[in-house]
This record gives structure tokens, sequence and C-alpha cells, in this order.
């Protein structure tokens, strides 16, 4: 069986591919059967994961040959590609989560989306999701991991997109889809130099080739800018800052998507994507500064946005930016290991949490602002303790799994300042500020909507079993999933890690550092939020610093900015190439048409329609003709002469 | 064959004819003095024709072949032009060159 | 080999056309499916010809009566049917999407029997100028063309910013001036050729072992270039595309930003390039600045579009800037994807206009701020019309992506920051796409499209055909490139060779 699944590997995204396919056309008129199919697919590609998973983590050999086979795409004199699968541990780590998490939130979905009319067509999207990802996470090569990341792009624009009788999901959807576009033109150039100047875009083909790039013909300049194009691309994907507007407008589609969305598909393809490329960055050190950085900033910009928010999901959607922000700064220092650790963490949280809020939104019919829930604990006790979990979780209190990861962050960026990095402790500063705000606003949403008073106009009750079940494992993987990385027994570090594995002494400053500001951000919540029933000291905080207020509730304007940029610059300047193109261009194809026409109701004076005249210049010309073959120039007579030689 | 008939005479006597006819043919206006003129460049033509044969291939007819050739078209072309004229006529009851503009533009 | 398969191939449509001229004009139906039954044998004949060609030896096969056969003796003129791995793509683009375009105009009940034998011979005449061999031949196809496409403008098209008559006017006046241009200077080559080797040889094969100097070759290069470029777009003589798009029927629209411009971009690679190497030498970099031009410039051109045929139709422009990017990088790689990329418009381009095609039949607009919420009513609609769109962005999985990307290798390579530009380009394609795709068919359900139907029946077989292509083109593009690639790495390799012959 791991035999099969080692070389089978393929067949784990295959399956839910297969399912796409299986569910569009055939089974659509049956939303059952579509279901099952969908949640078979996915849990049979579960089992091979683990497989694979199991497989790959019982053979150290893995850990520096990873495991490739491939076949020829499509090729050319010069120009080949071809797909293929690497297994190393990372990408066997990634397959076994994405699958999980895919299957749970496909289980979910059954509840959820009950009684949709769209149902299979909900099931068949979800699948080509978990297709594309997978795909993504063992691809051997650049273009092909490139494709799946452009599909993983189609499916969430559709999924995002999936209420299509709501203007805000459409405009939400083509948010999604252009901004991430815009990495990808990024990655895209990136990718082309490096086919160009290393001639293939094979994984293990360019770690070979890249780290002798002298002997390529080019400069650290020209690495740092390829580096930095082919960051551009997780900039997209992951939500990173600038291009991190699309993210939050994601939970426009149902909630088991903005989960998948979130926690295990679209945006940690970019975290994974720099990791899976970090033989490049790690060749640059200032591209790898500009990760840390965006990582950092990303991390503390989206924090802030999320305190002052009142939509549940809102709330969730900026701590994944904050969070993928982490994920960021953990790789731009240079730990693979410590960004892959919190990725896993975080995608058992993250789905737990956005679970537990669409739990919350199907019991209160998609009422979404935090200040009008309240006490939900006691009605739906599943939900709101599971919920609980993934807050102190992702707050880093231990031993919950945010904990270990946080702190496997702070400790490699601590370490990161102390080899003289000039910025280095702002980074730290920044990532432990981050920590803070991360679990005052958690926590801040969680008093809100689970605890205080309940609101007499909510009926609120706990969701089925479908959609409980996940939440129960997702929240026992919240709190025990990162006891692997524990800094005593650091099992994920041995198997995990770029380089040299990590083999640090545990830092107990640091955690009991990283534990205080856990517990200082949830007892200010607890403070303005739940001891105070009236709420009076955060509206009165709000009312102070308004100005500040009004600019994390507006997420700093971003939104509107791009908004200006797409109407009054890109639009208008379309507005002007198009009146070039009919008023200038055209203008000229016409002009030169009448030109014809005029010059043709000029000529037709000529045609006087009078034999007499026409007879007249007959002669002339003959006459003309005449003397000019008599007198004229012998070349000329000759010429005419010759016409026929 | 006398030496006082000299090839310019004929030329003379044969322009002129043709100046006179295309005079005609361009100025007149009634169709059938049109045609009359036309009939005389080609007795015009003709008398060349037969001339220059006569001074440069003498043993063989062949400008007297083509002035009767010529001969024949013509009285062809007369009647087809008369035949036309008199079409015209009945339908417009003139044989003014000037209003046969309906060719015009 | 014995029987002449290519010229059976061009004259099935042509004996469908024959057949509906002796059917009464009442039976409709009855014209249709003649004609879908002699594209379609049109379309499986090329299927077996593309499959049955051998890459493994190469060049030109299928050679019809088994070699040329004389015609005009005194011009060399010889009636020379084959195909290489140049020409078959572009005859099995042809047949599909003739097909096609017989299924898009199935509901057309105005005067059907005239707009079948139209197509048929605008069928033909498109098949007939990618498989001759011969300049002659070549060029009296192109010219049966253009004159169909006139009337069927006039008589089947509709138009909202200009009339059709305008539109058509446009569109046969600016082929008629173009292919004037590329008349003088095959005229001008041919004669040089006589003069040279003093011989009469119409053949491209022929023609492209002529030396001929290098100053004569920049100049009639030029002509070409006019001559070529106006039939393929080619910024700024592009300006007769989106008007006549959007007058044109359907099929017409089909056909000819499927197949008919790729007219210019065959030739230019067949013709122009391969045999005059010198000329397409000096001419290549300003090819590849127009064709970045018309990338950008056509795609602002089509964010500002209201009108979805407007949209696709300055979209079409752009995506032959890419084209000419990849003609002139004159690489392998490079001109492997600008024919690949041919293919993949041309599917693309025809699916978008037939889907357009049926959400005007069906809503009587065009208007995208007046459409909205078809999803609703026409899932399968908006399935095509989606497709089109994604492959149109060049999305990976669909047909385009490859083909683009291969441009992109190469001319950023030669180009260098150039094709920066270019591949800029994908964002604004993306833009316009997803407001044409998401503002036509999502957001709410609108009451006046209630009664829209989706599609069915032989509606559904531009979808299944096209779509089809896309999908599979998309998943195994080596279905297209070694195709291709045997078609295109001897002409350049023969352009190589003149290149260092020529010194310099």
């Amino acid at each position: 069986m791991v035999d099969f699944a080692l070389t089978h590997a393929w067949l784990v995204p295959l399956l839910p591919a297969l399912a796409f396919v299986i569910i569009v056309f055939l089974t659509r008129p049956w939303p059952k059967l579509s279901g099952a199919v969908s949640i078979a697919a996915m849990f049979s590609s579960f089992v091979l994961a683990s497989s694979v998973a199991y497989g790959v983590f019982t053979n150290p050999g893995f850990i520096e040959r990873p495991l490739i086979y491939s076949l020829r795409w499509f090729g050319m004199e010069g120009f080949t590609v071809d797909v293929g699968v690497m297994l190393d541990p990372t990408s066997a780590m990634m397959l076994f989560m994405v699958s999980m998490v895919a299957t749970l939130i496909q289980i979910y979905s059954t509840g959820y989306m009950h009684g949709d009319p769209q149902y299979s067509v909900f099931f068949s999207y979800l699948s080509l999701f978990a297709a594309s990802m997978l795909g993504l996470v063992i691809s051997s090569n650049l273009l092909q991991m490139f494709i799946l990341w452009e599909l993983v792009g189609l499916c969430s624009f559709l999924l995002i997109g999936f209420y299509t009788f709501k203007i805000s999901a459409r405009e939400a959807a083509k948010k999604a889809f252009i901004t991430t576009r815009i990495g990808d033109f990024g990655m895209l150039l990136g990718l082309l130099f490096l086919q160009i100047i290393f001639g293939t875009l094979d994984l293990a083909g360019l770690a070979e080739r890249v780290p002798h790039y002298e002997q390529y013909g080019i400069s650290l300049g020209l690495l740092t800018l390829i580096a930095i194009l082919v960051f551009i691309g997780p900039i997209g994907k992951s939500g990173q800052f600038p291009l991190h507007v699309w993210l939050p407008d994601a939970m426009e589609g149902p909630t088991p998507v903005s989960a998948l969305i979130h926690a295990a598909t679209m945006v940690v393809a970019g975290v994974y994507l720099v990791g899976r490329t970090l033989f490049l960055f790690s060749e640059v050190p200032g591209a790898a500064e500009v990760i840390a950085f965006i990582g950092a900033f990303t991390a503390i910009f989206a924090a802030t946005i999320a305190i002052t928010q009142r939509e549940i999901k809102r709330i969730l959607a900026y701590s994944t930016v904050s969070q993928l922000g982490y994920m960021m700064l953990a790789l731009g220092v240079g730990s693979l290991s410590a960004g892959m650790f919190h990725l896993w963490t975080h995608a058992f949280f993250k789905a737990l949490m956005f679970l537990g809020a669409g739990s919350v939104l199907h019991a209160l019919h998609d009422k979404a602002d935090v200040w009008e829930m309240g006490g939900l604990i006691k009605k739906m006790p599943i939900t709101g303790w599971t919920f609980v979990i993934g807050g102190l979780a992702i707050a880093g209190i231990p031993p919950f799994a945010g904990f270990w990861s946080k702190d496997e962050i702070l400790v490699v960026t601590l370490e990161y300042a102390r080899q003289g990095h000039a910025l280095g402790y702002l980074l730290f500063f920044l990532a432990s500020f981050t920590a803070l705000l991360t679990a005052f606003y958690m926590w801040r949403m969680i008093f809100l909507t689970f605890f205080g008073k309940e609101k007499p106009e909510n009926h609120p009750h706990e969701s089925p079993l479908s959609m409980t079940f996940p939440l129960l494992v997702l929240a026992a993987l919240a709190a025990v999933g990162g006891l692997i990385g524990t800094p005593w027994a650091n099992v994920w570090g041995k198997w995990i890690h770029f380089g040299h594995p990590h083999h640090g002494e545990p830092n107990y400053g640091l955690m009991f550092f990283s534990v205080a500001l856990a517990v200082a951000g949830i007892g200010l919540a607890y403070r303005l939020y739940y001891q105070d029933e009236e709420k009076k000291l955060a509206k009165q905080l709000a009312e102070r610093y308004q100005p500040l207020y009004k600019l994390s509730y507006h997420k700093y304007y971003i939104d509107e900015l791009y908004q200006w940029f797409t109407r009054q610059v890109v639009d208008a300047s379309a507005a002007v190439f198009y009146w070039f193109d009919i008023h200038v261009v055209d203008n000229i194809v016409n002009g030169l048409a009448g030109a014809t026409k005029l010059s043709g109701q000029g000529l037709r004076y000529f045609h006087t329609g009078r034999i007499q005249t026409y007879a007249l210049v007959f002669f002339l010309a003959l006459l003309v003709i005449t003397v000019v073959l008599a007198f004229g120039s012998p070349t000329l007579a000759g010429s005419m002469g010759g016409v026929h030689s | 064959m006398g030496t006082a008939l000299n090839p310019s005479y004929f030329m003379v006597l044969s322009a002129a004819l043709f100046a006179i006819g295309l005079y005609g043919a361009l100025s007149r206006k009634n169709a059938i003095a049109v045609l009359i003129s036309i009939e005389i460049m080609l007795t015009a033509v003709n008398i060349n024709l037969v001339a220059i044969n006569k001074f440069l291939t003498p043993e063989a007819f062949i400008g007297q072949i083509f002035a009767i050739f010529v001969i024949t078209v013509a009285a062809a072309e007369v009647g087809l032009g008369l035949a036309i004229i008199i079409a015209i006529y009945r339908n417009r009851h003139t044989v003014d060159l000037d209003d046969f503009n309906w060719m015009k533009w | 080999m014995s029987l002449p398969i290519l010229t059976i191939t061009l004259l099935a449509p042509i004996v469908a056309a024959l057949v509906i001229v002796f059917v009464p004009k009442e039976e409709e139906k009855l014209c249709k499916w003649i004609a879908a039954i002699g594209t379609g044998a049109a379309l499986l004949l090329s299927l077996y010809v593309y499959f049955g060609y051998d890459q493994s030896v190469g060049g030109l096969q299928w050679v019809d009566f088994g070699g040329p056969v004389p015609w005009i003796k005194d011009l060399g003129v010889t009636y020379f049917m084959a195909v290489d791995g140049l020409s078959l793509p572009m005859l099995l683009l042809t047949n599909l999407i003739g097909f096609a375009a017989v299924f898009a105009s199935w509901n057309v009940t105005h005067r059907a029997k005239e707009l079948m034998i139209y197509l048929l011979i605008l069928i033909a005449g498109v098949m007939g100028t990618f498989i001759a061999q011969d300049l002659f031949i070549f060029l009296l196809f192109y010219e049966v063309v253009v004159i169909p496409i006139y009337i069927m403008v006039i008589i089947w098209g509709s138009s909202k910013r200009v009339t059709k008559e305008y539109a058509g006017m446009k569109l046969t006046i600016y082929l008629l001036i173009g292919s004037a241009f590329l008349l003088v200077g095959v005229i001008a080559t041919f004669i040089q050729s006589v003069l040279i080797t003093g011989q009469a040889n119409m053949s491209f094969e022929g023609l492209a072992r002529v030396p001929f100097p290098e100053d004569f070759q920049i100049y009639m290069f030029g002509l070409m270039l006019i001559g070529f470029g106006s039939l393929l777009s080619m910024w700024p003589l592009h300006s007769w595309s989106p008007d006549g798009y959007a007058g044109a029927p359907t099929a017409v629209s089909m056909i000819h930003a499927g197949v008919l411009k790729k007219i210019g971009g065959y030739g230019l690679i067949r013709i122009a390039i391969y045999v005059l190497p010198l000329g397409a030498k000096f001419w290549a970099p300003y090819i590849a600045v127009l064709g970045v031009i018309g990338v950008a410039y056509a795609a602002m051109g089509a964010l500002a579009q209201k009108d979805l045929k407007y949209v696709v139709g300055y979209s079409s422009v752009s995506h032959m800037g890419y084209v000419l990017l990849g003609v002139a990088s004159l690489g392998v790689i490079g001109v492997n994807g600008a024919v690949a990329s041919m293919f993949a418009h041309g599917v693309m381009a025809a699916l978008f206009f037939s889907m357009i095609g049926f959400i005007y039949e069906k809503t009587h607009t065009r208007w995208i701020p007046d459409l909205g919420g078809l999803s609703h009513q026409a899932p399968r609609l908006s399935v095509g019309f989606m497709m089109a769109g994604m492959a149109s962005l060049g999305l990976p999985g669909l047909i385009g992506f490859v083909p683009e990307f291969t441009i992109f290798v190469e001319s950023f390579r030669v180009f260098g920051w150039l094709a920066v530009l270019a591949i800029a380009g994908i964002i604004i394609t993306a833009l316009y796409v997803l407001r044409a795709g998401a503002n036509t068919l999502f957001g709410p359900a609108r009451e006046e499209y209630r009664q829209v139907k989706d599609l069915r029946g032989a509606e559904l077989v531009p979808l299944v055909v096209l779509g089809g292509v896309l999908v599979i083109g998309g998943l195994l593009p080596s279905l297209l490139f070694d195709m291709v690639n045997s078609g295109v790495a001897p002409i350049l390799a023969h352009i190589q060779e003149t290149l260092q012959i020529g010194g310099r």
C-alpha cells in the first residue's frame, strides 16, 4: 500500500479531479449522489495521502533526496517542460494536511449547503479546488506549479462568486482573480527569467543550478530581481500587503469555501511556493529581507485592521492575512521549518474558526455583526467551546498548537536579529506586538459572540452533526497538533528544514514572554468586552481616538485607493485609447476613403456625356502620342516600341 | 506612273480630307452630319492606304484590300449608325448630339 | 495515398453548397443539415489527415496527385495541394470552426439557404489558402474568400455603433487593399525570381530557394507585411477588425476571427519569412514593436467597450499582437508559439463569438450594462462563455496558456523589456474578460430575461466541439506542439541557413 501510494502519488489530486468530471457530466441532477461522489473521492485521496505521508516520514532518505518522477508534457528544441511528482517531507506534510482539511470541509458542507439549489455544482467546485491544490503541492516543476496555482485561482473565483445572485459576491470574485493576477504577472516574469537563464523550471534542476548562478552569466543584482519578481506571485496569492485586498472580500463565498481558501488551499499556496523556492531566496539576502519585512508589516498591518472590524468572517479574514505575514516572516528569515510549522498549525485552528463562524451564521441566518451576537455558547456549546480552543490556539496559549509555531517564529526572528541583520530587532518587535494584538482581537470577537448577554431577537440552535463533527476533529488537532514541534523534541524540525536542521536550546525566557503577551491581549479583551457589560470603555476609546479608529475600520482606505485607481486611471486611460482609436485611427481610414470618394467626385466632371468631347480628347491624345513617337526622345520611343521584347 | 505624281500630293489631300472630317465630327450638332464627317475621315484613310501601297509595294495589293475592308465596315457602320439615329429620333424627336447626354455621370 | 484526400476535403463543402442550390428555400432545416454534413465530412477528413501525418518524416505529405500538376505553364503555376506541420493545424482549425459555425447559425431563419451556401464557399476558400503550396493558388483562394464575406455582412449582419453596410464595406475594402499590396509584392517577387533563375516557379519551396538580393527582399517584405499585417489586424492596420466583427453575423465573425485572420500569420511565416528571410531579419524589430503596441493598445481599447462583440473584437487584435511578437522573434520556440497561439485563439474566438451570438439571439442585446445574471437561466451558455473568456485570458489548463507562455519565453529572450509590456497585457486582459463575463452572466437574475432558454440540441455543438478542443489542447499541448514544431522547424532551419550564407 505504501509503495503503491508513493509511486502513485499523482492519484491524490487526480481522484478529486475525477469527481469533478463525474459530477459535472453525470450526477449533477442528484445532489446527494454528487456530494457522496465528491466526499468519497476526497476521502480516498486522504487515505492515499496518509499512506504517502507514512511512507515519507518513515524513511529519512527523503529529506535529502526527494522522490521525483516525471514525464514530458510538451517540448521543442531548447524548451521542454516535464510534469511530475516530487515527494519530500514538506510536500508529504502538505498533501496530508490539505487532503484532511478538505475532507473535513466537504463533510461540513453537506450540512451547511443543505437544500441549496446549486448543491452539486458546489461540490464539483470544491473537488476541483482540492484537486488543483493537491496537484500544486506535489508539483516537480515550477511551470506545473504555476498552472495549478492559476487553477486554484480559477476555483476560488468560481467559489467566491458562488452566490451568483449577489452583486457583492460577483465583485469580490472579480477582485480576487484580478488582484492575484497582478501577482501572477510578476511571478510569470520571474519564471521566464529562470527558464531563459537556467534552461529549466524543474525544482530539482533549479535547486542545483541557482547556487552557481555566476556560471550562467548573471549578477547577484539580477538574481535578486528575479527572486523579488517570483515573490510577487505569493504576495498576490497569500494576501500580503499591498495585494491583500481580495482576501477579506473572499468571505462573500459560502463559509466552507472561506475556510478552504483561508486555511488549507489558496492562501497557503503562496507560502508553500516561497518554501519550495527557498533555494533561490537563500542565495539573495536582499530578497529574503524583502520577504521578511513584507511579512512582518503585513502581520501587524492586518492585525490593526482586525481590532475594529464588526463582521465575524471579516475579523477572521484579517487574522488570516496577519498570520500569513507571520509565515512569510519566518521564511524570510530563512527558516522553512518555522514557516511550514505555522502553516500546519494555522490550517487547523483557522479552518476550525471559519467553520465555527459558519455554524454561527447558519444558526443566526447570516447575521454577521459580532455586536449583535452574545451569549451564544449556551445554545451552541460545541461550536462555542471548539471556537474557544481555536481562540486559545491562535492567541498562543500553551499547550495549544499555535503557541509552538508562533514561539518558533519568534525564536528564529530573534536569532536572525542576533546574527547582526540591521533591522532584525524591528522584525522581532513587530512580530511580538502582532502577537499581543492577535490575542486581543480574537478574544474581543469571542467575548462579543459567545459570552455576555444573550440577545432576545436571536434564536440560535446547535448545528447538525455533519457540521459539528469536523469542528470536533479540528479542535482536537488545534489542541495537540503543535506537540510534534516542541523545542524539547522537535520532530518537525528534524524532517522539514532547509539547509541545516535547527538545534536551538529551549528559550524559556522567550516562551514566558510570548505567553505573557497572549495573556495580556486576552486580559485586555476581557476587561473591555466581558467585564464591562455596557462596553463603555471600549466605546470611549473609540471616541477619543476616532481618527485612528476610522482609519482602522476603513482598512486604511486601501480599497478606496484601488477603486479610485481602477476607475480614474485605468478606465480613464482605456477611454482615452478608445477615443484615439475611433477618432484618430479610424478617421485616418475614413479620411482615406473620403479622399478617394472626393477625387472621384472631382473627376466625374470630365465625364460630360458628350461624345464629341470624348472624341476631341481622343484625337488630341493620339496627336500627342504621334508627335512624341516621331520627334520625341529615342529612349522613350524605343521603350514604347519595346514593350514586347 | 508619272514623275509628277509625288506621294506628298496624296498625303496632303488625305490629311486635308481627314481634318475636314474631324472638324465636322467634332463640331456638328446634327448626328447625321457627324456620321457623314466620319465617312469623310474614312475616305481619307482609304486614299492613304491605296496611295502608299502604290509607292511601297506595287506588286501586292495590301492597301487596296484594306481599303475595301474599310469600305465594307464603313457601310455596315453607317447602316447601324443610321438605325440608331432613327431609333433615337423616334424616341426623342431630335438628332441633336447635345441632347444625347444620358451617359453623363 | 492514391486518393487526393486534400482535394476531396476541399470539395466537400463545395459539393454541399451545390446540393443546397437545388433544395427549395423553404426547406431550411434540410439546407442546414446538408451544410452540417458537408463541413462534418471535411472535419473528419482533416482529422484523418492530421493523425495520419507522419511527424517523424516531416515535410510536405498527403500530396495530391503525386505532385504538382502543371496548370499555367508560362507562369509556372501548378495545382499543388499538400500539407505540412504548419498547414495542418490551420486546416484542422478551419474545419473545426466551419463545422461549429454551421450550428451557430442554426436558428437563422432569414434566407437560411443562401447563408449556408455562402458559408460553405467561405469555408472552402479559407481551406484552400492553407493547403495550397503554390503562390498563385494561394492568392486565388484568398480572393475567393473576400466576396462572400461582404455579402454576408450586409445581409445577415447587425451593428450598433456603425451601420452594417459601413462595417461590411470597411472589412472588404481593407482586405482588398491589403491584398493589393500583397499582390504587388508577390508579382515583383515572382518576376525577380524568373530574372534570377530563368525559370518560372510559383511554389513556395521553389521561390524559397531563389537568392534574392537584400535590398529587394527588404522592400518586398515591407509590401507583404502591409498585406498580411492588415489581414492579421496588425496595429495600426487593425481598425476594420472590431467594427467588422461587430457588424458581421455570428458565423462570419467566427470564421473571420477564427481562421481568416490567421491567413495573415500563416502567410507571413509561409511566404514572407520563408521566401524573404533577409527582409524578415530587417523588419523583425519593427514587427515586434507593432505587435507589442497592438497588445497593449487593443487591450485598453477592449477595456473601454460596452458591446460584447467589440470586446472580443479588440481582444482578438490584442492576441494577434502576441502572434506577431512570436513571429518576430524568428526563433523556433517563438514561431512555434505563434502558430500554436493562432490555433488556440481561433478556437477560443470562435467559441466566444458563437456564445455571444446565442446571447444576442436570446436577449436581443449585446450591450453589457443591459445584461446580467444570465447564468441563472442559461448555465450551459455561461459555461461556454466563461471557458472562452478564461482561455482568452490565458488560464492554464485551457489551450491559450502554453502557446502564450512559449511566445513569452522566446520574445523575452530576444526583445527583453519590450516583451514585458506585452506580458503585462495579461492583467488588462483578465480585467476586461472578467468584467464582460461576470457582468453578463453573474449578478441577480433579471426579470426581462426570464424567458431566456439555455442551449439545447444543435445549439450545443459549438460548445461541445470548440470547448472540447480548448480543454484537450490545454491538457495535452504536445498534440498541437509536436505537429507545429515539425512544420516550423524546417522553415526556421532554412532561414538560419540563408541568413548565414548571406554573411553579415
